[in-house]
């Protein structure tokens, strides 16, 4: 049966290259994938790391979804911020943490992070590339906290701070100014704020809100939005026109005479 | 677009002749020379043999580690666990198959993605069968 699936697969292959190449004889283009052009980053701290992450996802250059969620859950004590295609990003995670409970459940043990770094990190080379999605990676488990950044094609590091996506230049200026070593939560958390909120500002792939993710031992702060850098303004006044605001010249009335030409009947089938 | 074509004709890129010996359009698609001899994505070749590589590379391993015996047991093991079927137009579960492979343990695109219960291909029974058991 895995061999009859991947038959399908091919052919729903074939015909996506053969219809790529009609339709630019026609003139008319691919839809385009929808990227989330982001900023994600990670930090270690004292006790845990912090996840932080803008919330736009772009189609071009048309902002697709203004409050996106780019912190995705993998496991009780992991979780993972994606960048690049939204699709590719979602899916891979979902996959992932799937996999990883059922590892987990299979050895007894609070998954490590490690394991999903592994996981994920093998799965996109195996398909070279072609699945888009950078992702930082961050969770606490029995040995500390970890953060690994992982990169489309595969190769990973692990730092005490990374950052990914298109705005991931201005949030590494603010993280190589101000990271120091053993923060404090609140610390963390502001420095994070800082790093999204440069991103948001300076790229125009990133934008609306900031997200954050407090991975602590026995405790996940998921606070979604932590901080609306992007609010909506609010009209000061109403600009509905009055009644009455265009006079009346003159009214005329016609009388449409309708005559009835035919009247049928459908019973409704209530049985 | 993002494809690169790999420049070398490849065999083993044959299209699925369906009914009549002619090419099925409706469930195979258009049919094209350049689509049999050169692959239409670049991962096209590796995703076909992949669980192909990954075996050969996990049984040459283990002889290396454990002596010849240990892939052989293996092998037999999935020959006979392969057997274990239902009749040709049902779907067999490959419950022993994929236990022995580690399969129950993994979720991949296989299982998202072409569910079999939604498959569109649909045999004739009896004369599935007949094949089946050489009769035809």
């Amino acid at each position: 049966l895995a061999t009859h699936s991947l038959f399908l697969t091919m052919f729903l292959v074939f015909r996506n290259a053969v219809l790529e190449t009609e339709v630019t004889k026609v003139g008319c283009r691919m839809p385009a994938a929808r990227k989330t052009g982001t900023t994600i980053v990670g930090v270690v701290f004292k006790d845990g790391l912090v996840l932080g992450a803008d919330t736009r996802a772009t189609e071009g250059m048309i902002v697709a979804d203004k409050n996106c969620s780019k912190i995705h859950y993998i496991s009780p004590n992991i979780y993972c911020c994606g960048a690049g295609t939204a699709a590719d990003t979602e899916m891979t995670t979902q996959i992932i943490s799937s996999n990883l409970e059922l590892h987990s459940l299979s050895t007894g043990r609070l998954p490590r992070v490690a394991t999903a770094n592994r996981m994920l990190k093998q799965m996109l080379f195996r398909y070279q590339g072609h699945i888009g999605a950078a992702l930082v990676l961050g969770g606490m488990d029995c040995n500390g906290p970890h953060l690994y950044s992982i990169y489309p094609h595969g190769s990973t590091d692990k730092l005490p701070y990374v950052t990914m996506g298109s705005g991931s230049l201005a949030a590494m200026a603010v993280f190589e100014d101000r990271y120091k070593q053993d923060m404090e939560e609140e610390d963390a958390k502001r420095l994070v704020r800082d790093a999204i909120a440069a991103g948001i500002f300076n790229d125009l792939g990133s934008g609306s809100n900031i997200d954050l993710c407090v991975i602590t031992k026995g405790r996940v702060d998921y606070l979604r939005p932590h901080d609306m850098a992007n609010k909506k303004g609010v009209r000061t006044g109403s600009y509905k026109y009055k009644r009455g605001t265009t006079g009346v010249l003159t009214k005329t009335v016609t009388k449409l005479d309708l005559e009835v030409v035919e009247e049928t009947i459908q019973t409704m089938d209530t049985s | 677009m993002l494809t690169e074509l790999c420049s070398v004709p490849v065999t083993g890129m044959g299209q699925h002749v369906g009914a009549y010996g002619v090419q099925d359009t409706l469930r195979s698609g258009f049919s094209s020379v350049k689509n049999e001899l050169l692959p239409s994505h670049a991962l096209e070749l590796s995703e076909k043999n992949f669980q192909l590589n990954q075996d050969k590379m996990n049984f040459s391993t283990l002889r290396n580690i454990q002596g010849l015996h240990a892939p052989l047991k293996l092998q037999m093991e999935y020959r006979a666990a392969r057997q274990i079927q239902r009749l040709p137009f049902l779907q067999s579960s490959h419950l022993a198959l994929d236990t022995l492979k580690g399969n129950d343990e993994s979720i991949s695109f296989e299982d998202i993605l072409n569910d079999p219960a939604q498959s569109e291909m649909v045999g004739e029974p009896h004369i599935m069968v007949e094949y089946k058991l050489g009769l035809m």
